[in-house]
């Protein structure tokens, strides 16, 4: 057993008094009241906003991609615009659970579960964009790679936009999965608070069986420390090869080498940002403001700060490599088409460059990455940003090209390209509410686990500890057993 | 199914656990297992149970993804279907990193997942005897099997000497929900005991 210490420096992760049943207590109790009037209202709202995606959908299935106003030179815009916008919001809940549990963060355990599900319901929505997009949506399976009696026509493996059905698809799973492992122990809480025989049993099929045995816990410990390790890589490779997309492509805008670490940071912020939007609601709807705290948020704000500043360096190495390569048609795309306000793109990149590197700055003082108004307003206001980041690098590079009798007219959506938008958000915050209802929004079993190094009450009685000489400290605590 | 009897001792405090986990186990009694709320590292040890190889399971399922990727990427585009992409050679290897490291991370993860479901026998619909429904809340329930032997009433005065603040006897089904673990549970005799 290791030694129950933690330096009174340290923010406890878990404020007030509680012992292991009030942490069960108030972090089950949601699931079992009553949903308030709030959560109906926007539930509704979700499906509604869902309902009039999948209107949006049938019509594009049924009269095709014309519906959307994708034409040449612009055959990505709104729809892939959205995709790499979800699958960046995607990043946030795996970089939580997995690279922050190698690098030991013990403040990831209050806002993981959450952060998890967010991913699995952003990856969703990403996963809608390129499938709709087809067109021909009956002739999606032709993406995998299985023998068939065209030949066997195979894919093509040396393909970018294949690596990403691997990469979204593996990601989805492992996402899935690490989250469904953590969830058992906590859904095995919840089925044993069970008041009513249909909640037993909901929750005893859910909860698989689990009963808490030492074996278990330590396969589950070592399951969770394998999946974070291969996690962690996966986390960085899925952005990187959505970078790849563009990367590899002689497009000017999209031909650039930094694309990969680039787009990763641009994931992480984004993903960070939709978190905290989603936690401040959560912490105060659901009165979990000891379990997720100011300190929680500070330290996700100042994740927000240090990679939205990565993102802003990107933004002005790409201007400087747009002049110093000599490249006409870089020069132009970088110059022009994006940093000149007055072309006719010139909004959007000037949107983007506020919302992402000015105004996360912000963050830099203390008092504002714990005020949780400045929070809120900027995890918005950095997602508007991120969206324009990939509307940006889409739009204006695919617009005007190397031709000037091929350049575009001016694109802008039409009512069924914003309405498939519209309808992811409403996929995703009809599964994030229910979620919130059925499933306990924090990890229980992992806040037990630090609650008595970190929380609020346990650290106040050890207070006196760092006062005493090491050896009585050693002859108090190492209790042979 | 045969039928066994075991007593359950529960205890509020890792602090009194260890200890308690201790003398139960020098007296001689056969701890079947103890049941927490979240994972307490050291009482593996504590209790002789050897490592877990999930992981190396783990490693030979990323194994089986990445040669699952490579051999049927090469075989694919160099063998079955060699097609010209831009004059570049059939066999290039830079190009399918990407997807071999993918099914290397979902072969590894899928199957780890599926191991510890079959190891821990965790399945939708699977129940087991639960000896307490705190186990999941706030209590560490320590299980000790009986045999003819054991006088029941005297392992429970002896648990509650060591700190369990409530005790009772079951009867549970002995059925697969046991595990095969219980045979790598060597008594505290026999091993080396871990001083934390």
């Amino acid at each position: 057993m290791h030694l129950k210490y933690e330096s009174q420096l340290r923010e406890p992760l878990v404020m007030g008094n509680k012992d292991f049943h009030q942490v069960t207590e108030d972090i089950v109790r949601p699931i079992e009241a009553k949903p308030s009037k709030l959560w109906y209202i926007g539930f509704y709202i979700a499906v509604a906003l869902l309902l009039f995606g999948v209107y949006s959908i049938y019509r594009d299935v049924t009269y095709g991609i014309g519906q959307w106003n994708l034409n040449k030179t612009i055959g990505w815009g709104w729809d892939i615009t959205n995709f790499v916008w979800w699958v960046g919001i995607g990043h946030a809940g795996t970089l939580i659970s997995a690279i922050l549990l190698l690098f030991r963060q013990g403040w990831r355990t209050g806002v993981n579960r959450a952060a998890e599900a967010m991913t699995i319901f952003a990856v969703m929505c990403a996963g809608q964009f390129p499938i709709w997009h087809m067109g021909r949506v009956w002739m999606a399976f032709f993406v995998l790679p299985y023998p068939n009696t065209r030949g066997p026509l195979w894919v093509n493996f040396n393909s970018p936009l294949l690596w990403d059905v691997f990469a979204i698809s593996t990601y989805f799973t492992v996402s899935l999965l690490f989250w469904y492992s953590g969830l058992i122990p906590d859904l095995a809480t919840v089925r044993d608070r069970a008041f009513t025989k249909l909640r037993k049993k909901l929750y005893g099929i859910a909860s698989f069986g689990w009963t808490g045995s030492t074996k278990h816990w330590q396969r589950h410990e070592s399951l969770s420390l394998v999946l974070a390790g291969l996690s962690t890589p996966l986390v960085l490779s899925v952005h990187t090869i959505v970078s790849f997309d563009f990367a590899t492509s002689v497009v000017p805008g999209w031909h650039t080498t930094i694309f990969p670490p680039y787009f990763v940071a641009g994931a992480i912020f984004s993903g960070f940002a939709m978190v905290q939007s989603l936690m401040v609601i959560i912490r105060k709807v659901f009165n979990m403001e000891d379990y997720i705290t100011l300190g929680h948020i500070e330290a996700m704000n100042k994740i927000i700060v240090l990679t939205g500043s990565i993102v802003g360096i990107a933004y002005l190495t790409e201007l400087f490599m747009g002049w110093y390569s000599q490249n006409k048609y870089e020069g132009y795309t970088f110059w022009y088409s994006r940093a000149y306000l007055f072309s006719p793109y010139g909004w959007s990149y000037w949107g983007m460059m506020a919302c992402n590197v000015l105004s996360p700055q912000i963050f830099w003082f203390r008092k504002m990455r714990r005020n949780v108004f400045v929070t809120f307003f900027m995890s918005v206001i950095v997602n508007i940003g991120m969206w324009f980041e990939r509307f940006v690098i889409i739009v204006t590079s695919l617009y005007r090209d190397y031709l000037p009798s091929s350049w575009s007219v001016y694109y802008s959506p039409t009512i069924w390209e914003i309405g498939f938008y519209l309808g992811t958000f409403g996929l995703f915050f009809t599964c994030f509410f229910l979620f919130a209802k059925y499933f306990p929004v924090i990890a229980v079993a992992e806040i037990k686990y630090v609650l008595k190094t970190s929380g609020e009450g346990f650290k106040n009685k050890m207070d006196k500890i760092e006062e005493q000489p090491l050896d009585s400290f050693i002859h108090d605590n190492a209790h042979a057993h | 199914m045969a039928k066994k009897k075991f007593v359950v001792g529960c205890f509020d405090e890792e602090a009194v656990l260890f200890p308690a986990v201790k003398k139960v186990r020098t007296a001689g009694y056969k701890i079947h297992d103890v049941y927490t709320p979240f994972a307490v590292h050291g009482l593996d040890h504590a209790l002789g149970l050897r490592e877990t190889s999930l992981h190396t399971a783990g490693f030979i399922y990323g194994i089986t993804g990445t040669s699952t990727a490579l051999g049927s990427i090469s075989w694919i585009l160099v063998k079955d279907w060699p097609l010209n992409f831009g004059g570049k050679p059939n066999f290039s290897l830079p190009a399918w990193i990407p997807i071999t490291f993918e099914l290397t991370v979902l072969f590894a993860a899928v199957g780890m997942v599926l191991t510890f479901c079959y190891l821990c026998q965790l399945a939708p619909f699977v129940k087991k005897h639960h000896f307490h429904p705190r186990a999941t809340d706030d209590l560490f329930v320590m299980v000790i099997e009986c045999t003819e032997k054991t006088n029941v009433d005297d392992l429970q005065a002896f648990l509650s000497a060591a700190g369990a603040i409530e005790t009772d006897v079951q009867i549970a089904e002995e059925g697969w929900w046991l595990g095969t673990y219980d045979k790598d549970e060597t008594t505290f005799e026999n091993s080396n005991p871990v001083v934390a």
